[in-house]
Order: C-alpha cells, then sequence, then structure tokens
C-alpha cells in the first residue's frame, strides 16, 4: 500500500465525521457507542501504523512511505517518515487508544469529545508524517483548535482563563513562523520538506535595525521558528501557559497535552531547525543550552513547591523538556539520541503520571497533595504503579526515563560541560520533588476520614496502565530498540549539520584573512 | 553460572512479590530464600574454581548511540568472586534470617500481608548489587548502583506508616543522589576523554589521561584527577562518607535485617568497590587518593566519635559501620586495594554479625531499641550473647600481636585492621593517628554495647526483661555462621590480601611479566623484617624479586610501578604493629571503668565536658547544617521562584502584552455572560486559523 501513512492519519478524522454525521441523542447507549466507536478507531490506526514501523528500512535515511499529490490551489499533498518522525507516529497511534480509555467515565458532551480526541490525533498525526511546508503548517496549527476545545469545555473551574493563555502565547509563535515560512518559499521557491533539507540558505551577515546579525538569514529564519517550537515544548521562559493548562485540562486532555503535543516542538527542531538552518543553530545554539539548564533547576525547584499534584508533574514535564531542547542543541549523536529517547519515553511516563492523578482525581475530586496520604493502606496496586512512574520520571536506570537523560546529558558534555554540570544537578531536585510527593501522597498513616473508602485500582485502569509499564521497562532495558530506528537518520542530520557548520569555520576564517 | 548468580535473585524477587497470591504466601518466602542459597553456593564454587583469568558473558545490548556501546554483561575478574560471595552468602543469611525476626512483626496490623513484600525487596536489592560488582562497564555499574538504592528506599521506608521511616527513606535516596551527581558527570567525563566508558577500554587509556588537562568549571585540571574525583564523590554517597554520610543512621528506620545486609554488609562498601574497581584510574590520581585518604579518615575518626555517645543500639553500629568505611577507603586511598577489599570481607561478616545479634536482642525485648532499657540480658540470651561477643572481639580487633604462623593470629577484625593501620603508617602520619584513636573509640563503644546491653542490672520495663527471649533457629543459625567467618575470615585469607604482593598479584590474576632478580638495596630492607617471619625463606625469596610493570586493566586491580605501599607495610617498626592493640585495650579498660566498676561515671564525665557531649550526641549538628544551607533555602527558591519568577515577572509580562494587543478581548470577557465566553474565544481562534491559512494559501501560490 502506497498511502499507508494518510491511512494511519485519516483514520481517525474519518471516526470523527461519523461520529459528528451519524450518532444521535446523549443517552447511555450513545455514549457508549461513541467511546467505542472512537477505541475501535485508534486501535485500528494503532494496528495499521504497525505496518509502517515494520516496513521502515531503519538503514534508509531518506523518506519512506513518500506519498505526493497535487491539491488544493496548486498546493502539494505529500506525506513521509524518516527515521526522526516515525516513532512520533507510533507514540500516538499507541497512546491515543490508552487516552480514549482513560475517559470511559466522562458523561458530558461525550460526542463531541470523543470528536474532538480523534480530530486531534489525526492533526498530530498528519505535524509528524507532512513533508510539505503548508501542510505541516496547516496540521501544526490546527492541532491547536481540538485542544483548546478540550481544555474550555470539558476542563477545570477557571479553564477559560488558561485557554486563552495556551492560545496567546503559541499565537505569536505561529505568527512569526508563519512569516518565515513565506520567505523561506521566497528563497528556495519550493514548499518542499525535502528539498528545502538541500537547501542552502544564506548566512552572510546582514544588519537588521541597526544590529550586526551573525548568520544572517538563517539565524533571523531559526529565530522564527523558534519563536513557535520553544513555546509548544515549552522552554524556560516562556513556559507559564503549561501548569494552567494541564491544571485546567481534564485528565485525557493532560495526557494528550504532556504526552504528543508538546512533542511537536521537538520534532520541529529536528525537523526545520536543526537541518535547515544549521548555522542559525550554531549561533543560537549557547542560548537555548543555557535557557535549557535554567529550565530544568528552575522549573525542578517550582515543582518541588507545588501543592496542586497535577502542577507539580507539570513543571517536573518542563524540567524534562529542557534535556531534550538541550540534546537537540548538542546537536551531537549522543545529544540527539538522547533527545528523541527522552520525548518518547516522556511520552509514556507523563501519560502514566497524569493518569494516576486521575485515577485519585476521579475518586475524591481534588488534585490538592494535602487531600491526601497513606493511600498504600487502601490501594496497593495503585502504590505500586506510582512508585514505578514515580522512578522512571526521577531518571531510575533500568526505566526508559534513564536513556534520554543520560544520552543527552553524555551528549552535552562534549560540547558545554557548564551546562553539563548545571543540567545534571536535576537529577538530585527531580528525586526531590518526586519522592516527596510520592511521600505525602502514598506514605503514611491512612488518618483522612474522606480517604477511608477509596477503592484500588479498577480493571479498567489497570488495563490502560499495564502497556505504559511494559512500555516503560522494556525500553529502559533494551533502548537499541529505539536508537536502532533512530540512529542512522540522526547520524546523517549530525553529519549535514556538521558539514554546514564546519563550512562557516572556513568562511569566517578566510573572512579574516581577507582582512 | 555466573548467569544464574545473577538472575536467581531478580527470579526470586519476582516470584515472591508478584507470585506469593497463586503459590502461597510461605512457598514465595522459601522459594526466594532457596534461589539465594542456590546463589550462594554457587558463588562460592566461582570464587574457590577461579582461575585469575578476566572473564567477559555478554548478555544483551544496553545503551547505543554513536560511537557510544555498552551491553549488559558479567565481568568475572577476582573482585567480582569476592564480591558475589559476600553479598550472596550475607543476604541468603539475612533472608533465612527474616523468617524469624519479620515473624509477627507488631508494625503490622492483623491480616496484613507484609513479608512477601520484604523478602521481594530483599531479593530484589541482591539482585540489583550483583548487577553492580558484575558490571563490564560504568553504565550497568549505575544501574546497580541506582537499584540498590532504590532498595534502599523501599526497605528503610518498610514501615510505611511511621513518618520517621519514610522521611528517612526519602532523605537516603536525595542524599545519595548528590553523589550519584558527582558518579554520573565522572561517568560523561570518562566519555568525552576516553570515547568509551567499557572498563577494558578506560583503563587502557589512564596513562594518557594523567598527562592531559580538561576545563572543567572555573579552570583547567588534570583529566585522571578530576574524573577520580568525580566518582570518588559517587563512593562518598554509598559509603556514607563524611559530608554526605547523614543519611545512614536514619536508615536505621529499616527492619534489622536490612540494616545487616545493606547499611552494613554490602551496598555501602560499593563505594570502596568502585574505588578497587578503578585502580587503574585511580593510580593516575595522586591528588585524588590524597583527598580519599583524608575523607576515609576524617570519617574513621568522626563516625567512631558520635558511636560514643549514642544510646539507640543500632545507632551504634550504624555509626561504627560508617567508620569502618573510612578505614576502608584510607586503605584504597595509599593504593592498597586488596587490604581495602580484605577489610570489606571481613567487616561483611563481623558487622553483618553484630547487626542480627542486634535484632536478635531487639527482638527479645519487644522492640525496644534504647540500651539503656536493656542491661543483664547474658542469662536469658545467651546464645545472642555469645555470637555478638565474638563480632565484638572481631571489631575490636581482638588477637594475639606479633604472632606469626604463616598469617597473624585473631580475629577477623584484628587481622584486617591493623593491616590498613600498618598501610596508613606507610602512607600518611595523619590518617595513622586518626585511626588509632578511631580504634580506640572503637572499642569502646563496642563494649559499651556489650556492657549496657548484656551486663549489670536490667534497667527499663521489668515486664519486657521477663518475658525476654532467645530467637527462634532460623534467626540463630545465621548468626552461628556469620560468628565463623568472624572468627576465620581473617586468619583464612591474610594471605592473598594481605600476605605480601607476590601472593597478592597470583590472587588477583595479575600477570607476572618479566622477573628481574633483586638490586641490593632492597636486600637490606628485607632484613629490618621482623623476627616472626623469618622462618619463612621461600616468601622471603620471592620478596626479593622485584614485581614487573603491569599494564593497567590487567587483574582485577592496578598496582602502579611507583606502588609498593604493601611491600612497606610489613616493615613498619613494632609499636606501630602493636599501636592498634593498646588502642583496643585502652577502650576496653576505659569501657569496663564506666560501665561494669563505676556505673556512675558517663553521668559525671558528659556533665563535665556538656559541650563536646552535646556536639556528639547531635552528630555534630551535620543535619541542622544542611537543612539550613540546603534544604530550607532550596524550598525558599522555589517559592520564590514560582511566585515571583512565573508570577510576577512571567506571567505579568506576558499579561501586560496580551492586554495590550487584544485589548478587544478582554473587554468581551469581561462583559460576556459567562455562558458564553466559550463561543466567543472559539470563534476568536477559528477566525485567526482561517486567517492565516488563507494568508499562507494566497502566499503559496
Amino acid at each position: 500500500m502506497d498511502n499507508l501513512l494518510s491511512i494511519v492519519t485519516f483514520t481517525p478524522m474519518v471516526a470523527a465525521a461519523i461520529l459528528a454525521l451519524f450518532l444521535r441523542g446523549d443517552d447511555a447507549a450513545a455514549q457508549r457507542n461513541a467511546k467505542w466507536l472512537a477505541l475501535g478507531a485508534t486501535g485500528f490506526t494503532f494496528l495499521v501504523s504497525i505496518f509502517v514501523l515494520v516496513g521502515f528500512d531503519a538503514s534508509n535515511t531518506d523518506f519512506q512511505f513518500v506519498e505526493e499529490r497535487t491539491w488544493i490551489f496548486g498546493l502539494q499533498y505529500k506525506m513521509g517518515v524518516d527515521g526522526i518522525s516515525v516513532l512520533f507516529i507510533m507514540l500516538t497511534t499507541f497512546l491515543m487508544p490508552l487516552v480514549i480509555a482513560s475517559c470511559w467515565n466522562v458523561e458530558t458532551r461525550v460526542k463531541d469529545y470523543m470528536v474532538a480526541l480523534l480530530v486531534l490525533e489525526a492533526l498530530m498525526l498528519g505535524v509528524f508524517s507532512a513533508l510539505d511546508l503548508i501542510l505541516f503548517y496547516l496540521f501544526f496549527e490546527a492541532g491547536l483548535i481540538p485542544m483548546f476545545l478540550i481544555i474550555g469545555i470539558w476542563g477545570g473551574a477557571s479553564r477559560i482563563y488558561a485557554s486563552f493563555k495556551f492560545f496567546l502565547y503559541t499565537l505569536l509563535g505561529s505568527v512569526l513562523m508563519l512569516v518565515a515560512m513565506i520567505v523561506m518559499y521566497r528563497d528556495a521557491g519550493t514548499t518542499d520538506i525535502p528539498t528545502l533539507l538541500n537547501h542552502q540558505f544564506s548566512y552572510s551577515a546582514i544588519k537588521v535595525l541597526g544590529f550586526n546579525v551573525v548568520g544572517g538569514l538563517q539565524t533571523m529564519l531559526w529565530l522564527a521558528f523558534f519563536a513557535s517550537f520553544a513555546v509548544k515544548i515549552p522552554m524556560w521562559p516562556v513556559h507559564t501557559w503549561l501548569p494552567d493548562a494541564h491544571v485546567q485540562a481534564p485528565t485525557a486532555g493532560s495526557v494528550v497535552l504532556a504526552a504528543i503535543l508538546l512533542k511537536m516542538g521537538g520534532y520541529g527542531f529536528l525537523r526545520f531547525s536543526l537541518p535547515m538552518f544549521p548555522v542559525g543553530s550554531d549561533v543560537m545554539g549557547p542560548l537555548v543550552l543555557w535557557l535549557s539548564a535554567i529550565a530544568i533547576v528552575y522549573t525542578s525547584l517550582v515543582a518541588m513547591m507545588q501543592q496542586d499534584m497535577k502542577k507539580l508533574i507539570a513543571y517536573s514535564s518542563v524540567a524534562h523538556m529542557g534535556f531534550v531542547t538541550m540534546g537537540i542543541f548538542a546537536a551531537n549523536q549522543q545529544g540527539i539520541d538522547g533527545a528523541i529517547f527522552q520525548m518518547i519515553s516522556h511520552g509514556f511516563i507523563s501519560s502514566a503520571l497524569f493518569l494516576s492523578v486521575g485515577v485519585i482525581y476521579d475518586r475524591m475530586h481534588t488534585r490538592d497533595i494535602d487531600a491526601y496520604g497513606g493511600l498504600v493502606n487502601r490501594m496497593p496496586v495503585y502504590a505500586l504503579i506510582f512508585m514505578l512512574f514515580t522512578m522512571a520520571n526521577v531518571g531510575l536506570p533500568g526505566t526508559s526515563g534513564f536513556v534520554g537523560e543520560f544520552l543527552t546529558l553524555v551528549g552535552v558534555f562534549q560540547v558545554n560541560i557548564g551546562v553539563a554540570v548545571v543540567a545534571t544537578t536535576g537529577v538530585i531536585l527531580s528525586a526531590g520533588y518526586a519522592l516527596w510527593l510520592y511521600r505525602r501522597v502514598v506514605f503514611g498513616d491512612l488518618i483522612k476520614e474522606s480517604l477511608r473508602t477509596i477503592g484500588d485500582m479498577t480493571g479498567r485502569e489497570k488495563a490502560i496502565f499495564a502497556p505504559l509499564v511494559f512500555a516503560t521497562i522494556l525500553l529502559g532495558v533494551y533502548p537499541s530498540l529505539i536508537t536502532d530506528i533512530i540512529g542512522p537518520s540522526v547520524a546523517n542530520l549530525v553529519e549535514n549539520y556538521d558539514v554546514a557548520t564546519t563550512d562557516l569555520v572556513l568562511t569566517r576564517d578566510v573572512a579574516v584573512s581577507d582582512n | 553460572m555466573a548467569t544464574i548468580i545473577l538472575f536467581a535473585p531478580l527470579l526470586g524477587a519476582l516470584i515472591c512479590g508478584f507470585g506469593w497470591k497463586f503459590i502461597g504466601e510461605k512457598a514465595a518466602l522459601i522459594t526466594s530464600t532457596g534461589l539465594l542459597f542456590l546463589a550462594a553456593l554457587l558463588s562460592w564454587i566461582v570464587f574457590l574454581a577461579y582461575d585469575g583469568q578476566t572473564d567477559i558473558i555478554q548478555l544483551f545490548r544496553w545503551i547505543e548511540s554513536g560511537s557510544l556501546l555498552t551491553d549488559w554483561s558479567i565481568r568475572l575478574d577476582r573482585l567480582t568472586t569476592i564480591m558475589l560471595i559476600v553479598v550472596t552468602t550475607v543476604s541468603s543469611l539475612v533472608h533465612l534470617y527474616s523468617f524469624g525476626y519479620m515473624d509477627n512483626d507488631p508494625q503490622w496490623r492483623e491480616g496484613e500481608v507484609y513479608k512477601p513484600r520484604f523478602f521481594a525487596y530483599l531479593s530484589f536489592f541482591t539482585f540489583a548489587m550483583l548487577a553492580l560488582v558484575t558490571s563490564d562497564n560504568l553504565l550497568q555499574m549505575f544501574f546497580g548502583w541506582e537499584g540498590v538504592g532504590v532498595a534502599s528506599y523501599l526497605l528503610i521506608g518498610f514501615y510505611w506508616r511511621k513518618p520517621s521511616a519514610s522521611a528517612a527513606a526519602m532523605k537516603a535516596f536525595i542524599v545519595n543522589r548528590v553523589g550519584d551527581f558527582g558518579f554520573a558527570l565522572g561517568i560523561f567525563g570518562l566519555f568525552f576523554m576516553t570515547d568509551s566508558i567499557n572498563f577494558s577500554d578506560v583503563f587502557a587509556a589512564t596513562p594518557d589521561l594523567a598527562e592531559t588537562t580538561i576545563r572543567f568549571l572555573w579552570t583547567d585540571w588534570n583529566a585522571a584527577n578530576l574524573l577520580a574525583f568525580l566518582l570518588f564523590v559517587g563512593a562518598m554517597g554509598k559509603s556514607a562518607q563524611l559530608g554526605l554520610h547523614t543519611w545512614l543512621p536514619d536508615a536505621m528506620e529499616g527492619p534489622t535485617p536490612v540494616s545487616a545486609l545493606i547499611h552494613a554488609a554490602t551496598m555501602v562498601t560499593a563505594g570502596v568497590f568502585l574505588v578497587a574497581r578503578m585502580s587503574p584510574l585511580m593510580e593516575y590520581a595522586p591528588e585524588t587518593m590524597a583527598f580519599v585518604v583524608v575523607i576515609g579518615a576524617a570519617t574513621a575518626f568522626v563516625g567512631a566519635t558520635i558511636g560514643l555517645v549514642q544510646n539507640d543500639i543500632k545507632r551504634v553500629i550504624a555509626y561504627s559501620t560508617m567508620s569502618q568505611l573510612g578505614y576502608m577507603f584510607v586503605a584504597a586511598g595509599l593504593g592498597a586495594y586488596s587490604v581495602a577489599m580484605f577489610h570489606l570481607l571481613t567487616h561483611a561478616f563481623f558487622k553483618a554479625l553484630l547487626f542480627l545479634g542486634a535484632g536478635s536482642v531487639i527482638n527479645a525485648m519487644h522492640h525496644e531499641q534504647d540500651m539503656r532499657n536493656y542491661g543483664g540480658l547474658r542469662k536469658k540470651i545467651p546464645y545472642t550473647f555469645w555470637s555478638m561477643m565474638i563480632g565484638t572481639l572481631a571489631i575490636t580487633g581482638v588477637g594475639i600481636p606479633l604472632l606469626y604462623v604463616g598469617f597473624p593470629v585473631g580475629f577477623a577484625g584484628f587481622v584486617s585492621k591493623d593491616a590498613i593501620i600498618e598501610v596508613a603508617y606507610v602512607g600518611n602520619a595523619g590518617a595513622f593517628w586518626a585511626l588509632v584513636i578511631a580504634a580506640a573509640f572503637t572499642s569502646f563503644y563496642s563494649w559499651r554495647l556489650m556492657f549496657m546491653t548484656f551486663y549489670g542490672a536490667p534497667r527499663g520495663d521489668r515486664h519486657t526483661h521477663e518475658h525476654a527471649h532467645e530467637s527462634p533457629a532460623t534467626m540463630t543459625i545465621p548468626l552461628g555462621v556469620l560468628a565463623v567467618g568472624s572468627v576465620l575470615a581473617g586468619m583464612a585469607f591474610y594471605g592473598p590480601f594481605f600476605g605480601g604482593q607476590e601472593k597478592i598479584d597470583k590472587f588477583f590474576g595479575i600477570p607476572k611479566g618479566e622477573v628481574r632478580a633483586e638490586a641490593p638495596v632492597q636486600d637490606e630492607q628485607t632484613s629490618v623484617i621482623t623476627a616472626d617471619e623469618e622462618g619463612e625463606t621461600p616468601e622471603e625469596g620471592e620478596a626479593l624479586i622485584e614485581r614487573a610493570p603491569q599494564t593497567p586493566g590487567e587483574g582485577a586491580i592496578f598496582i602502579g610501578p611507583e606502588n609498593d605501599v604493601i611491600e612497606q607495610a610489613h616493615e613498619v617498626p613494632v609499636w606501630v604493629r602493636l599501636s592498634p592493640f593498646i588502642a583496643m585495650l585502652l577502650g576496653f579498660a576505659v569501657a569496663w571503668l564506666a560501665y561494669i566498676r563505676q556505673p556512675s561515671l558517663p553521668r559525671k564525665w558528659a556533665d563535665t565536658l556538656d559541650p563536646l557531649y552535646r556536639l556528639l550526641l547531635n552528630k555534630w549538628y551535620f543535619d541542622e547544617i544542611y537543612d539550613a544551607i540546603f534544604v530550607r533555602p532550596a524550598k525558599r527558591l522555589g517559592t520564590f521562584l514560582w511566585k515571583r519568577g512565573d508570577g510576577t515577572v512571567i506571567d505579568g509580562s506576558i499579561n501586560g502584552i496580551a492586554m495590550g494587543i487584544v485589548p478587544f478581548a478582554t473587554k468581551w470577557l469581561n462583559r460576556a455572560q459567562s455562558g458564553y465566553i466559550f463561543t466567543y474565544a472559539f470563534a476568536m481562534v477559528i477566525g485567526i486559523v482561517i486567517l492565516i491559512t488563507w494568508t499562507t494559501i494566497a502566499f503559496g501560490n
């Protein structure tokens, strides 16, 4: 099948359309049908995506499963995957059935909820497989809408504030990215991503508003894309939308947000910033490394003091994404391998953590840490699972959380030891906030009257966690499953980057000798 | 066979932890214990049959990225085999002991099943520890390193109802993470410098590291020194060396078998193992080695001083452990790795014995741990008494000084501790005196423990004393086995660990290289050897042969070309060899005076030396100081960054900008009824997206 990627991407969309058009009524039966249909569609999408993974040839660094057609207005529709994007597609298709299953108890506007989630899945898959600038942009921006709806309709008390904050933050980046794309089109004459990857954008210094911009056009374009991706992933100091969004979002929304949506930022860096503007990346790299190191320490400290469990995990997410941006802009094999690994692994771990909060939120309707304590007395299975993911979050070797952290730190150590040292303090701080949270929620005697009758995890909940537990441990023990797939593509990326930036050093030298 | 040893405990942990519901509680416990005994048996076979060849068994691939290639693998050399027997022997005995000790634990309520969980944690710990000692690269070692940390965390916090237990567990993990911070940086640095983190490649590169400088933080460093230092920071955390020791005493919140296994015999010695394992790097890092000696000596001293005044029986032994670990680091830091490993081995026996003995006392006294409520238990629990007596004789170093019959005659601690003190005399006078004084303190607090517990009149609750009873056989058998080890381990293993460079080389699989005849200068030195050794003519003949230079990575430990500390340690003056014995007698005499002869003395001393007494009782105020300079400021900083940084600065600016750009939006928000807000918002988003899309498409054409 030569349109496998389109099938994967649009299956959820079709299911959403069916739901929206044909499912009537809002009684229990209709709700159940909506859930089952959504579960079936996401499950089917996952099964089909397995064919993509099986058919994927890791040793080939070109785009595979490429589909190319003309589309409206003379635009081209082009899809394809390489070693960098294929696992993000797998991550998305793997997690979405779990996300659907996690909202089995939702009762408000179920059909709409399912439609929103299905559309969101389709758009996220589109982002990771689009090979055309405009197509990418459409998927990237349109993905905002269902997320915005999910927070705004099914969210908590101050959901309006949160969704607007989310939106305003993202808007600024979007506009700049759009301008950059237009400039790129003018410069290269195409919106085809594989062609753009081979196009060299000018990097001779230019003057903008009286400032001498080293790296010229590349730096300017890099900055414009950075504005969008840095907000998305998010990097310090443009991260403050995330804790609010998480706190207000329903569990499923939080899971999608942390596990997949954030990764679009990291993916963007790897697809655009690094390969298309290597000189810009080289110029701005040190700044990003330091911002990442600050993010790790800063947000870990802030996470420690949170009273709201979701907020704590949200801040911890920002810290973990700090490792990602740090690894990417270390721009070597270990750094980028680690960054991708970290994103995949964080997909599992953060979902599990948000789902864990969801489990007790469903029972007690509060996320306040002080409202809990001693849960292990009545919820041993929950205590075990939460412990596993707490440890994974802390980066315990043997869980997937360790591999990404370790590789990104190894990578950055070769580039900037100072950043590596600051970032490594994250291993102490993460243990601080994560274990303190665990202690306050799970350990201790069960004193609070309200918790007397709390029940342990149900079969459905265990079934949701089982694949996450499996993935977290499997990837921690045998990470080659991932590094074998991404390795060659990353090696290719690093090689091109090195060539481009070595070139730069040469031209600099030439410039000096000319003077 | 090594693979079975490694995975048997893991299998046991899984069966016990998850399978007990299917096979029953008792069967689960027996399975895990049985698997541990199997592992111990196989370990001894491996140890005794080991032929000196380094053997590497690759299991499967682990983290691979570019030139970073690591495997899950088993490296079998002498260091590994030593650790295998230490870990599996103590662990299997502790498993057996726990049958008795954990039975009817009053911490748990009726009907609560806690034993499978406990045994699963113990077995998991053993697996992680074995993964640590069998690793062939720094990464797997780090896995084991953190794995034992988690097991320790879970076991310290085992009584999760007690707030103090979960606090101690958390503290242990976090303080260890501070050490791991250094360890991790050391690994990154080694990869950066040598492009590998597999031992064989790293070892081969160490001579070059000694010649390289690396820019780190503010200045240039010698690479070997810096990396060795960073790794040692890891060792400090795990082995509770001064500065990162505060977690160890608190770790006594865990059940006593845990203290014996993890916080005395095995896990805490991982740091010593690390330094011995990294000996090819350490030998090229003289400044770091000097630092190791200073920290080791300071730890030995400070630990012993605090031990003098503690009243909780387990805490006394905990500080004693800290102090003994300091001894090991002094030996390792002076380049006598075999001696450090020797003390590690003997210490594992007698310290596990002391802890399990203390557990037996606690069990007899209905979980009372305060020694002020003990007294006169000698008759009530004779078997425990005699075990602990042997442990005390071993730790204080009782033996017959200057007698040599192919090996010195004395309890395990006598042989190994005296070896360390002799090494210290050669290497560092300050460390030597610190260790001798610490030896006197060791003797004092150990006898104080014995006297307060077993002699004198019964104190405390009369009812408890009346019902004091000897422990069941599951507990006394391990005591017996360990007692035998505490008597014999020193004498049996003296030769290969400290008997002379030749024997040590052979034992650790160091190839002989080319043997040259001895220069006449050293003939004179050998004549200094004391009278006892004169009978050993063949030995002397061997000692006349100069050691051929060793290549880093050959054999289990590396002894640099200029390192002759062991040879010199055999030639120290007689008074040096007598000094630990005298110190021991002194400590015993004072303890006897104060706790048997005149029991009013300790109170008087405490009153006259009040500031000093309080300093020791409060453990030199380490906890208070750390709380004031690390914990509280970190919390304050966190709050500040959250409220001011995120709140006022970032959100403040963003809100400012947002309000400037879209004032109409806010007006809408204020005016619109709450139910409709969302519709407006949605319309706005859609509108903007359509606008953007249209622009894109228009330009795209």
